[in-house]
């Protein structure tokens, strides 16, 4: 078990690493640099003035060199600062990062809320009616473009009945529960709709799998009845599979909720890390798209350790 | 030369045939992607038809609305709303399709490499798989749409060029798109290389590129096919966010995707011009995909009648 996961967490390291030496090299060739922007802010920066900065911040310096200075920086806790905000990268970061774990936490719950007891209802009876209706809105649901959802859930409930704000967070002094939470209404929605569809078509495929194993026969053949074949035996192992499809998820779930946060105006990491590279943000950027990778890695890795803890058959010696 | 095996090769298709035609949902998208792909093919020819041009501003016929000149009504510079959509069309499907093509390409390489080498270059291979699954691929995406050719030494006819944002969004959707099919195909070449046909044709001293192109490849078309299709709606969604936040193809070439900017800084003021864009998307994505579930059930062999 430990060797295993010893593997794992080290090739996480390994991605971990290759993606920020990927992300800082791509930052490096967007447009305009640090001190591009400072002469586009001041005209009176002469081009001798602008080497000598460059040569002052080691832009002048090879990309593995200043990627170096970069990480090592980093490893010491010295993030950087960040343009858009102000402020070192962490005190711009952690506000977002709580606004997500928020958005993020209450769509899953929903999500999965639903779309489990669904799949499931579709796969007792396959080509049933129930299941061709459950598998039709699931495949609604997953072809949905989410940034158009957005738009459709704004037109509805913000511009004709005017019941739910556009966008945004609460407003000035408006600190109450209701005034907080009419604000993550419709992004919950919208993202809760983009991912259940394949939460339940998981869960339908892994049912199904499920009901077709030799014990099920047999527990069909001991008397079992149907919610006690489908709850108590088939459940467990129906599950195996669908934690990890959801736990792999974690990177489109994020990617949803760069769209969502960025249609509804909600001050999310994802909004944050789009803002970020609109705005020539770079250390926030990197920062933030590093952050996220390391979270979606830790989350694929307690994936690892459901799976056992569900699977006894699973030894990871 | 029709020997037992083409029967039973044309059995096979017959079978595959009768299974997709009882999957009703399938047959209707396939229709619905027919009559898509050429009202966008023949576009040019529907605008000399109604006297319509997809750049025509008229600002003295604003948010029009449907009328028989302007069959969905006007934007906000008064273009044609339908044309541009048929335009649009056009550039959506058309970087859907390609972009799924070079992404199978790759694909299908990793894949076929991995399950027929085996061994440690399978694990690098799919362990590298599994990290671009897991990758958070939106920001990653707007990341390339956001970098300067310029810096990357393409050549500059090519950067300057009308259309580098179509190639630009067909590499990066392709070079993210791979994975399914790898996956896939990976799977079912593991199975396919121990069986006899492969192994007599090791025994004659055949080579692993000869034995994966010739003997392995062709087996592993269904699964291919299956995998692109479900792929094609991804491609499709991922090109229309993109061009939605500014990143894809760059107006005034009207897609699916740029079309709805325009309509999400215009909510307040015409909310219904979100309405067909969206929902092209939606009918388009979702049609592959039930033909995508349909080519799966037909062309899987394990499949009973």
């Amino acid at each position: 078990m430990s060797r295993f996961l010893l593997h794992r967490l080290l090739q996480s390291l390994v991605v971990l690493f290759l993606m920020s030496f990927v992300i800082y090299w791509l930052m490096g060739l967007m447009p305009g640099d640090p001190i591009d922007l400072m002469i586009s802010a001041d005209p009176k920066i002469t081009s001798e003035d602008a080497a000598r900065l460059r040569a002052l911040y080691g832009l002048d310096k090879p990309i593995t060199e200043r990627y170096l200075n970069w990480l090592g920086a980093a490893v010491g806790g010295d993030f950087g600062f960040s343009r858009l905000y102000a402020k070192p990268v962490p005190e711009a970061l952690l506000p977002a990062l709580a606004n997500t774990v928020r958005l993020l936490g209450i769509t899953l719950f929903l999500s999965l809320l639903i779309g489990l007891p669904a799949g499931m209802a579709a796969a007792i009876r396959p080509y049933s009616k129930t299941d061709y209706t459950i598998n039709l809105l699931a495949f609604a649901g997953i072809s949905l473009p989410a940034f158009w959802l957005a738009l459709l859930l704004i037109i509805v409930f913000s511009v004709f009945l005017g019941v739910l704000p556009a966008g945004g967070v609460a407003a000035l002094g408006g600190d109450g529960f209701w005034d907080q939470a009419k604000y993550l209404v419709l992004p919950v929605a919208n993202l809760t709709i983009a991912s259940v569809g394949g939460h339940t078509r998981y869960m339908r495929a892994a049912m199904i799998e499920a009901l077709r194993q030799d014990y099920i026969r047999t527990a069909r053949a001991k008397g079992a009845g149907p919610a006690r074949v489908v709850l108590g035996h088939a459940l467990r192992n129906a599950l195996i599979p669908v934690v990890t499809i959801v736990s792999l998820d974690f990177g489109f779930l994020f990617s949803g909720a760069l769209i969502t946060e960025t249609v509804f105006a909600y001050p999310g990491m994802g909004k944050l890390i789009f803002d970020a590279i609109m705005g020539n943000d770079y250390n926030l950027a990197l920062v933030a798209l590093l952050f996220v990778t390391l979270l979606i890695l830790i989350g694929n890795l307690l994936a690892d350790l459901a799976y056992a803890w569900l699977d006894p058959r699973i030894s990871y010696r | 030369m029709r020997g037992p095996m083409a029967d039973t090769a044309e059995s096979m298709m017959a079978l595959a045939l009768k299974r997709f035609r009882r999957h009703r949902l399938a047959i209707a998208g396939a229709v619905v992607l027919a009559v898509l792909a050429s009202l966008a093919a023949t576009a040019p020819l529907i605008a000399t038809i109604l006297g319509l041009d997809w750049e025509a501003v008229d600002l003295l016929n604003r948010f029009a609305p449907s009328s028989a000149a302007h069959p969905l009504g006007t934007d906000e510079l008064g273009r044609d709303l339908f044309i541009r959509l048929l335009y649009g069309g056009r550039i959506s499907l058309l970087v859907g399709l390609t972009a799924t093509v070079v992404a199978a390409l790759i694909g299908t390489a990793i894949g076929l490499l991995a399950g027929f080498y085996g061994g440690r270059l399978d694990a690098l291979l799919m362990r590298f798989t599994d990290s671009v699954i897991a990758l958070p691929l939106l920001p990653l995406l707007i990341v390339l749409a956001a970098v300067d050719l310029d810096k990357l030494g393409l050549p500059p006819s090519l950067v300057q060029s009308q259309y580098v944002s179509l190639y630009r969004i067909i590499a990066i959707v392709a070079l993210v798109g791979w994975t399914t099919v790898a996956r896939l195909v990976r799977g079912a070449a593991l199975t396919i290389r121990e069986r006899d046909f492969v192994l007599s044709a090791r025994g004659y001293g055949a080579g692993g590129f000869r034995i994966m192109t010739v003997h392995i490849l062709p087996n592993l078309i269904s699964p291919v096919i299956v995998a692109t299709t479900l792929s094609v709606g991804n491609v499709i969604l991922l090109e229309s966010v993109l061009s939605f936040l500014g990143l894809g193809i760059q107006p005034p070439i009207p897609s699916w995707g740029n079309l709805l900017t325009n309509a999400q800084e215009l909510i307040w003021t015409a909310p219904g011009l979100a309405m067909w864009p969206g929902m092209l998307i939606f009918i388009t994505v979702i049609a592959l995909n039930f033909l995508g579930d349909g080519l799966q059930d037909a062309l899987d062999p394990k499949a009973t009648d």
